[in-house]
């Protein structure tokens, strides 16, 4: 899994982050360190693209025109394209339609089904993969492909959505419905256009992982760059080959990164009246509740049980013999610390950043943010032969060290660290601190004892934010661990590549045990998120 | 106001639980960079360690990334023994004179067939080549009489290969070996035609078993492997050896070697003759990986078809050229 930056913003109720004008910086002295940390990480998230440029001047003109310009390539280029054409679109038609479900319909049972409709975040992707494979083994290339990504990817819309519908004023719904507009041209006209934004982050969001996950797609046997690099790098280490395929990866995310800021413009929706506005009412479904209540079943049954049922079946058949409990605990044991050790860790870098972005706007921060923000977005598998090209071959110190794994976790979920912390601070009154140093606090202690206790629950959204996508983290967890380290995710990896599903089994549910209360938590807090 | 004393001691507890790994590279113990399939050599080490008290950290990876990884590593490498499925991987290292030559008696153990001329490292098992065919479609009639055939147009679709993986580009080794540059590239042309891509055997076999396809060129210890467990994905599968000393009949030989980098050389020789010794070959004929031993002294699995009948063509795997097979099979648009 990678970034998820824009479902974190839209689950921890970030747009509200900005800080308002009066909060002008107060304490040069405090700034500039600030400023400083913040820079240097902003520098080292350069590093992977550094790297790409580097290797691409490396290897010359005419190596790049005879590795990348060839009918491989094109192949490469070809499904990805198909892929990102049809799984982001379908992945909107059904994030729009069970939102709207939950959010707007009278179908029974809707706490339910807001459940249903997130829950696939807590199954890791190459685990959807594993249970579609299983349930039907012919399952394969671009179709398969498309199926598994739009059940596992559509929470990543879902959630946005869904917000986005809820804190909608029905005002200008009414309005529209009382000049005579019939209901679905009411949706049309008045209610998706003020979806627009939510469904661009959230596309971009499915989108980038489409570029980056290797796991479902090599599972369901359809490749795209992260498959071609992977196997490039299985039959030749950090060759020149991988290293560019990974240039021109990145060169689609950035495509993909323009494109959705062309479309999503700089319209904005406001709602500017005095008071409260209306709860919009539900529209009474009649006749067409069948049809809603199978839409959300199939759902559940296609997104939910067909993994589910899988992990069950084949722990059922291999019993006992599939639970080494040593093996299986030393897995989860170092799973976890990496979770937690990455989560932390990255709260805490993400910290300068989020602090300029809520005290201190700037021209320079922007800036700042945006190297945050980019970098979270490469995949894993390009910020991992970055990382391992430079550590062996400058870094040698650092090479398979665990600090080097940690950064690569850091720097590959640092937007979500980032949201997390800014929407937190932002709630965080400033003049709170101020009124700790007038009565005698020295400003450190009055951040400390103010300002972090109040942005602590945002602070422990973040870090189980991170410690989510560490948890099912394979590529880079892959290439840059340490010798000896098995991870819950890799060794649910070589089971499954010997076709030992039954003994991947307990790794694919521990993994799912230890995603289900942080997918959990994040639920709750969108659900508490404010609304306006 | 408790948050530091709390977030340092989670991050403590944290890093503690990765610290047993750290213990386990001092001295007395090896870092082996394993190639092999994880059980096999994860069984290996556990005996190893039981009979020795060597602790052992396993590195997991394929053939030639980790070859090309010792390669970038060089005199830095942390490895101190590295294990192979097949034979180009080793060569690539030793033609890089990274490794540090093996004892006599460690050479000993194995019979020169299996292993090269140097010295600088060892056959530890061997695998052949087959065509695993659906059994409800092809009878034998139907069978290529050579690896060859596959390129014929008749066989279009219908017959399956993991092309990035390394024991398959072992096979083609092979074909290059003994066919010559001109004879394989048409075949990797009329492969690129004409053969379904999988990622990994299993996966192929897998295809053949459920009727993707009529047959795959995958080695033969994923069927017995796969009929010792469920048997859930060979139930329609049998396997056809090509002998004759043709190219399909290749044999493989899985290779270990010591590095000349090596801060544990002797631990690390220990570990390979206990490999080839009579307990660490008992472990392929026991256990569950169902590859031949090279060993003098052992045999093979009952199940298998005896090493000697296979009719395999005489290679010295100092032969098989691993860079030349990558950069063919990327000209041909494979990988």
């Amino acid at each position: 899994m990678t970034q998820a930056q824009l479902s974190a913003a839209s689950l921890l109720g970030d747009r509200v982050g900005r800080a308002p004008l009066s909060l002008r910086p107060q304490r040069r002295g405090l700034l500039s360190p600030v400023v400083l940390a913040a820079a240097v990480v902003s520098l080292i998230s350069l590093v992977p693209l550094g790297f790409v440029l580097w290797v691409a001047l490396d290897a010359g003109w005419d190596t790049v025109v005879r590795l990348v310009f060839r009918p491989r390539v094109g192949e490469f280029l070809v499904n990805t394209l198909l892929l990102e054409l049809l799984a982001v679109p379908l992945c909107i038609a059904l994030a729009v339609t069970l939102a709207w479900i939950t959010e707007r319909s009278d179908l029974p049972g809707i706490p339910l089904w807001r459940a249903v409709a997130v829950a696939p975040l807590a199954i890791p992707a190459f685990v959807h993969s594993y249970g579609w494979i299983s349930a039907a083994p012919s399952l394969h290339g671009l179709p398969g492909a498309v199926l598994v990504s739009v059940l596992a990817y559509s929470p990543f819309l879902y959630l946005p959505v869904a917000a986005q519908l809820r804190r909608l004023d029905p005002g200008l719904e009414n309005a529209a419905a009382s000049l005579g507009k019939t209901p679905p041209a009411v949706f049309a006209l008045v209610v998706l256009p003020q979806l627009r934004l939510a469904i661009c982050g959230g596309a971009l969001l499915v989108g980038l992982h489409l570029l980056a996950e290797y796991g479902l797609f090599a599972m369901i046997r359809f490749d795209t760059f992260a498959t071609a690099i992977v196997d490039q790098f299985q039959s030749s280490y950090n060759s020149p080959v991988a290293n560019l395929l990974g240039g021109v990866l990145v060169l689609c995310c950035i495509a993909l990164l323009a494109l959705e800021a062309l479309i999503r413009g700089s319209e904005r929706y406001a709602r500017v009246g005095s008071g409260a506005a209306q709860i919009a009412s539900r529209h009474h479904l009649g006749r067409a509740m069948p049809i809603a209540l199978a839409t959300v079943i199939l759902f559940a049954a296609l997104a939910l049980g067909v993994p589910l049922i899988t992990v069950a079946r084949w722990l059922w058949s291999g019993g006992w013999a599939v639970w080494p409990l040593e093996e299986i605990s030393a897995a989860f044991g170092q799973t976890l610390a990496l979770a937690f050790g990455g989560g932390i860790l990255a709260a805490l870098v993400a910290a300068p950043a989020a602090w300029l972005s809520v005290r201190a706007p700037s021209r320079l921060q922007r800036l700042i943010e945006a190297c945050h923000f980019y970098v979270g977005s490469l995949p894993g598998v390009v910020v991992a032969l970055a990382l391992v090209t430079i550590t062996v071959r400058i870094a040698l110190p650092l090479y398979q060290t665990y600090a080097t794994l940690i950064i690569a976790y850091v720097l590959l979920f640092l937007p979500r660290a980032v949201t997390a912390l800014r929407a937190s601070l932002a709630q965080a009154p400033v003049e709170l601190e101020w009124a700790a140093m007038a009565l005698g606090r020295p400003p450190l202690q009055a951040i400390w004892q103010v300002t972090v206790r109040l942005a602590a629950p945002g602070i422990a959204a973040g870090i189980a934010l991170v410690a989510l996508g560490i948890t099912n983290e394979l590529t880079a967890t892959l290439m840059l661990s340490p010798n000896g380290t098995r991870t819950l995710a890799t060794q649910f990896w070589i089971k499954t590549s010997e076709l030992d599903y039954a003994a991947a089994a307990p790794y694919a549910l521990m993994m799912i045990v230890l995603s289900l209360p942080l997918s959990l938590l994040l639920y709750t807090r969108a659900e508490k998120a404010p609304t306006r | 106001m408790m948050m530091i004393p709390r977030i340092a001691a989670l991050s403590l507890l944290a890093f503690s639980l990765l610290s047993p790994q750290a213990q386990a590279q001092e001295t007395g113990s090896l870092v082996v960079y394993n190639a092999q399939h994880e059980n096999l050599a994860r069984e290996w080490a556990q005996k190893f360690t039981a009979e020795t008290g060597i602790r052992i950290t396993m590195r997991q990876g394929a053939d030639l990334e980790m070859a090309n990884q010792i390669l970038s590593e060089g005199e830095a490498s942390p490895a101190d023994v590295f294990l192979t499925e097949n034979s180009p991987g080793m060569v690539l290292v030793d033609k890089a004179g990274l490794f540090e030559p093996l004892a006599k008696d460690t050479l000993a153990n194995v019979p020169d067939t299996f292993r090269p001329s140097s010295g600088n490292w060892i056959g530890i098992a061997a695998r052949s080549t087959v065509f695993a065919y659906d059994k409800t479609k092809l009878t034998e009639a139907d069978l290529p009489k050579s690896v060859m055939d596959l390129a014929d147009p008749a066989w279009n679709n219908r017959w399956a290969a993991s092309a990035g993986g390394a024991d398959f580009q072992a096979i083609v080794g092979a074909i290059l070996a003994l066919k010559g540059e001109e004879q394989t590239k048409s075949w990797l042309e009329a492969m690129k035609e004409g053969a379904k891509p999988y990622r990994g055997n299993s996966a192929a076999m897998k295809g053949v078993n459920i009727g993707e396809v009529e047959g795959a060129l995958i080695y033969h210890y994923y069927y017995f492997g796969d009929q010792a467990r469920t048997g859930e994905n060979s139930g329609n599968v049998a396997l056809h050896y090509f002998r004759n000393e043709d190219p399909g009949a290749f044999v493989s030989i899985s290779g270990a070697g010591t590095l000349a980098s090596s801060k544990n050389k002797a631990q690390a020789e220990r570990f390979v003759q206990w490999i080839t010794s009579k307990a660490g070959q008992a472990v392929l004929r026991e256990g569950k990986s169902f590859e031949y031993p090279v060993g003098s002294q052992e045999a093979a699995n009952p199940a298998l078809v005896p090493l000697a009948d296979l009719q395999a063509p005489k290679l010295d795997p100092d032969k098989l050229d691993s860079q030349k097979v990558t950069d063919m099979m990327t000209d041909a648009g494979l990988l």
